[in-house]
C-alpha cells in the first residue's frame, strides 16, 4: 500500500514511517501541512495519515477539506492530540475516516491505517455472503457455517464474527471491536472484549482442527484462513 | 488578565469618581433648588399680597378724598391732603392735586410725572423723593373742572422684603453648600467604612487565606456581604478540590511515572541479554499507558463539568441502552461465575447523552464484577418515578447497580466521589479511582444524582436522572 504520512514530530514520524515499512507499506512523508496538501492533490496513495495541528499555515482539517472539495476519497486518518470527542466528530465531519488520538500504540495505529485500506473491497453492504476459507457467514439468514456443518451462534456473537470476517487477514485491535461491533466509546475496566472473543472462538474454533481466530499480542485479534500445512 | 470594561456612558465624562462627593453634590443640588424654589413661591405670594394692600389703600384712601371734594370742592380736598401728609407717620402716602391749567394745589410730589395719563390704571414707577429714589404705585383720579388728582404709595417695602429674601437666599445656599461638604465628607467615610471591611476580607483571600468571610451587620451591604460570601464558600470547595486532585496527580501520576523510569534505568544498568530490555521496556510502555488513561479520565471529567457536552444530547432509549450493556457485560459475569440479573421496567425516552450514559452505566457494572465474590449476583435495576399529579412529564428514573460484595465502610461512601479515592479494599486491584468521579460529572452533567448505599450485604449503587432533562 502506498501511505503518506503527515507529521511535524520527527520522532513520532520516523518511528510511524519505520513500522508502516517493516509492515510492507511504501511511505511518504511530509513535515508540514504546505508539502503534505501538494504530495495529496498531486499523488495516488491508498491511506493519507494526517496530523491535525500541522506548522506552515495549513493544519490537517484544512488538507482534508481541500482533497474532499476536489472529490478525492482517499481514505483519510486523523492523528491528534487533541482528544476531545468534540474535536473527534469535528475531524471526521471535516471528511476524515478515522480518528487516533495520541498517545497511541502503534499496533492500534497500523491495524486502522490496514482496515482503511480494505475498506472499500470488504464494507459493501450488498454482500449477502461472506466467505473465509472454509467459513461461511450467510448475512440474509444470520446463518454460520463451517467445513459445511452449522454454528449456532448468539446474535452478538453472530456481530462479532461478520466484523472479523470482513475484515479477515487483518489486525483488529479491542477498541476497533468496541467501537465497531457495539457501537461504544469508552474503556471498559475489565477484560470484557476477550471474554467475548473466546466466547466465539468456542464455537468457531474449538470444535474443528485449525483455529482461524488468532490473539495477535499487544495488539488484537486475526481471523485467518488457517495454515493447513503447518 | 482580563480587563475590566467600564460602561462606556455619559459619567465617563464626569470627573468626581468619589460616590460619596457624588452623593453629597447631588444632594446639595437638590437641597439648593428646592430653597430657591421655596423663596421664590413665597417673595412671589407676599409681594402679591403687598401689591394689593397697597392697592386697596390707595382706592379706599381715593375715594375718601373724593367724597371731600363732592362736599367742599377743591379748597377741602387740598385741606385733606395737607391733613393726610401731617398725619402720614410712615411717610409712605403720596398725593398731587392739580388744577386745569397743571398747577399744583396740595400734595407732596414735586411734579407731574410724565408717564401718568390715563385714570383707572395702576402706575408702578421709580421717583426721587427727598434724596432718594424709591418705586411707588399711583393712580390717577380724573376730577370736574380738569382737575386731577394722583394718589399714590410708596413700596419700598417691597424691595426691603425683597432684599431680606435674596440675602435670605444666599446664606441658605451657604449654609447648604457647607452642610453638603461636611455630608459629603462623612457619607465618603461611611462608604469607605463599608467597602473596607468586605476589601479587608477580600483582600486577606487575595493573600490565600481563604478562610475569612464578612461580617453580616444587618446592613444594606449584606446583600453584597452575602453573595461574597457564597462565593468564597465555592472558591473555598473549589480550590479544596483542586488540591486534594494535585495531591491525587502527584501520588497516581508519579507512581507509574517512577516504575517505568525506574524500569528503563535499571534495564539500562542491569540488563544482560536483549529479552531482558525487551522486558523491561514493554513493562515500561504499560506502566505509561496506565499514565494515559488516568490522563484521560481527567480530561473527560474536566471536560464533562465544564458542561460543554449537553451540544451532544438527543433522545435516549434506556431500556434499549440498558439491555444491550447488560448484554455487553454479561459474559464478563459469567466468566467470573457471577449471574447478572435484570430488572428493568418500560422507561420512558429521557434527553441524554448516549456514549455517556453508557459510560456511566459500564463503570458501575465494571465496578461491581470487579467487587462481587464469585457465585453470588448482581442486579440490574431500572424504574421511573413519574411523579403523581401536575400532568407534565416530571419525576425520575433510578438505575441501581446491586452486588453482593463485602460493600463498603460508610466512611469510604463518604468519600467515593473524590477524585483518585480508593477505598483501602481496592487498592490493589486495577483501576484509576476516576470511574465515580466521572460517573458522578455525567449525572451532574445530565442534572442527576450518584447515591451509595450500603445494601447489607454487598453495595447498591443508584443512578437518579429527572424525566425533565
Amino acid at each position: 500500500m502506498r501511505i503518506l504520512l503527515v507529521e511535524d514530530d520527527p520522532t513520532v514520524r520516523s518511528y510511524v514511517s519505520k513500522g508502516l515499512k517493516e509492515a510492507g507499506h511504501t511511505v511518504d512523508e511530509a513535515d508540514n501541512g504546505k508539502d503534505g496538501l501538494f504530495l495529496a492533490v498531486s499523488e495516488a496513495y491508498d491511506v493519507i495519515v494526517l496530523d491535525r495541528m500541522l506548522p506552515g499555515g495549513i493544519d490537517g482539517l484544512n488538507i482534508v477539506e481541500t482533497l474532499r472539495g476536489q472529490k478525492n476519497k482517499t481514505p483519510v486518518l486523523i492523528l491528534s492530540a487533541l482528544a476531545e470527542v468534540d474535536e473527534r466528530v469535528s475531524g471526521l465531519k471535516a471528511g476524515g475516516d478515522d480518528y487516533v488520538t495520541k498517545p497511541f500504540a502503534f499496533s492500534e495505529l497500523l491495524a486502522r491505517i490496514e482496515a482503511l485500506c480494505r475498506r472499500g473491497q470488504t464494507d459493501n453492504p450488498q454482500t449477502t455472503k461472506l466467505v473465509v476459507g472454509d467459513l461461511e457467514l450467510d448475512l440474509l439468514a444470520r446463518e454460520v457455517k463451517r467445513e459445511g456443518k452449522r454454528i449456532d451462534l448468539q446474535p452478538r456473537e453472530f456481530r462479532l464474527l461478520e466484523f472479523l470476517a470482513r475484515h479477515a487477514g487483518q489486525v483488529i485491535t479491542r477498541t476497533m471491536l468496541l467501537e465497531k461491533v457495539w457501537d461504544y466509546h469508552f474503556d471498559p475496566q475489565t477484560n470484557v472484549i476477550d471474554v467475548h472473543v473466546s466466547r466465539l472462538r468456542q464455537k468457531v474454533d474449538k470444535p474443528f482442527a485449525h483455529s482461524m481466530i488468532h490473539t495477535v499480542r499487544n495488539a488484537g485479534y486475526i481471523l485467518r484462513v488457517p495454515d493447513k500445512s503447518a | 488578565m482580563t480587563q475590566v470594561q467600564r460602561n462606556p456612558s455619559r459619567w465617563q465624562r464626569w470627573p468626581i469618581r468619589s460616590i460619596g462627593v457624588n452623593f453629597a453634590l447631588t444632594y446639595s443640588v437638590i437641597f439648593i433648588l428646592s430653597a430657591g424654589i421655596f423663596l421664590s413661591f413665597t417673595w412671589w405670594s407676599t409681594t402679591n399680597l403687598l401689591n394689593r394692600h397697597v392697592q386697596n389703600a390707595i382706592e379706599s384712601d381715593a375715594s375718601d378724598l373724593l367724597h371731600r371734594w363732592q362736599a367742599g370742592g377743591p379748597h377741602a380736598l387740598s385741606h385733606a391732603i395737607e391733613d393726610r401728609l401731617d398725619q402720614n407717620v410712615d411717610d409712605d402716602a403720596l398725593y398731587l392735586l392739580v388744577d386745569g391749567q397743571g398747577r399744583r394745589l396740595a400734595g407732596n410730589l414735586p411734579g407731574w410725572p410724565v408717564k401718568i395719563q390715563k385714570p383707572d390704571r395702576f402706575y408702578e414707577l421709580p421717583i426721587r423723593r427727598y434724596s432718594f429714589r424709591t418705586i411707588a404705585k399711583f393712580r390717577v383720579y380724573d376730577l370736574p373742572k380738569q382737575y386731577r388728582l394722583i394718589v399714590g404709595h410708596d413700596v419700598r417695602d417691597r424691595a426691603l422684603l425683597r432684599h431680606i429674601i435674596t440675602e435670605t437666599l444666599v446664606w441658605c445656599s451657604l449654609m447648604v453648600s457647607l452642610l453638603a461638604l461636611g455630608g459629603a465628607f462623612v457619607v465618603r467615610r461611611l462608604f469607605r467604612h463599608v467597602v473596607y471591611s468586605i476589601a479587608r476580607t477580600t483582600r486577606a483571600i487575595a493573600n490565600g487565606d481563604l478562610n475569612h468571610r464578612i461580617a453580616l451587620n444587618g446592613s444594606e451591604t449584606d446583600l453584597v456581604a452575602e453573595t461574597v460570601n457564597t462565593m468564597l464558600e465555592r472558591i473555598n470547595r473549589l480550590m479544596d478540590g483542586v488540591k486534594q486532585v494535585s495531591n491525587a496527580i502527584a501520588h497516581d501520576l508519579r507512581t507509574p511515572i517512577t516504575r517505568a523510569r525506574t524500569r528503563l534505568e535499571d534495564a539500562i544498568e542491569h540488563a544482560g541479554t536483549e529479552e531482558e530490555i525487551r522486558e523491561a521496556v514493554s513493562l515500561a510502555v504499560s506502566d505509561l499507558d496506565h499514565v494515559t488513561m488516568i490522563f484521560e479520565a481527567l480530561l473527560r471529567i474536566a471536560q464533562i463539568e465544564a458542561g460543554a457536552k449537553r451540544a451532544a444530547f438527543a433522545e435516549v432509549d434506556l431500556n434499549q441502552l440498558l439491555e444491550t450493556m447488560a448484554d455487553f457485560y454479561d459474559v464478563s459475569a459469567e466468566e467470573a461465575n457471577i449471574k447478572l440479573v435484570l430488572a428493568i421496567d418500560p422507561l420512558p425516552v429521557i434527553t441524554g447523552d448516549k456514549s455517556l450514559l453508557q459510560q456511566a452505566i459500564a463503570n458501575l457494572l465494571d465496578n461491581a464484577i470487579k467487587f462481587a465474590p464469585s457465585g453470588s449476583s448482581i442486579t440490574l435495576e431500572a424504574h421511573a418515578h413519574p411523579s403523581e399529579g401536575e400532568g407534565n412529564s416530571t419525576g425520575n428514573i433510578t438505575i441501581t447497580v446491586r452486588d453482593e460484595g463485602t460493600g463498603m465502610a460508610e466512611k469510604d461512601i463518604i468519600r467515593a466521589h473524590e477524585r483518585f479515592f480508593r477505598a483501602e479494599a481496592a487498592r490493589h486491584t486495577p483501576g484509576s479511582g476516576l470511574g465515580l468521579s466521572l460517573v458522578q460529572a455525567i449525572m451532574s452533567l445530565h442534572k442527576g444524582t450518584l447515591t451509595l448505599r450500603n445494601a447489607e450485604p454487598g453495595l447498591s449503587v443508584t443512578l437518579t436522572l429527572p424525566l425533565k432533562g
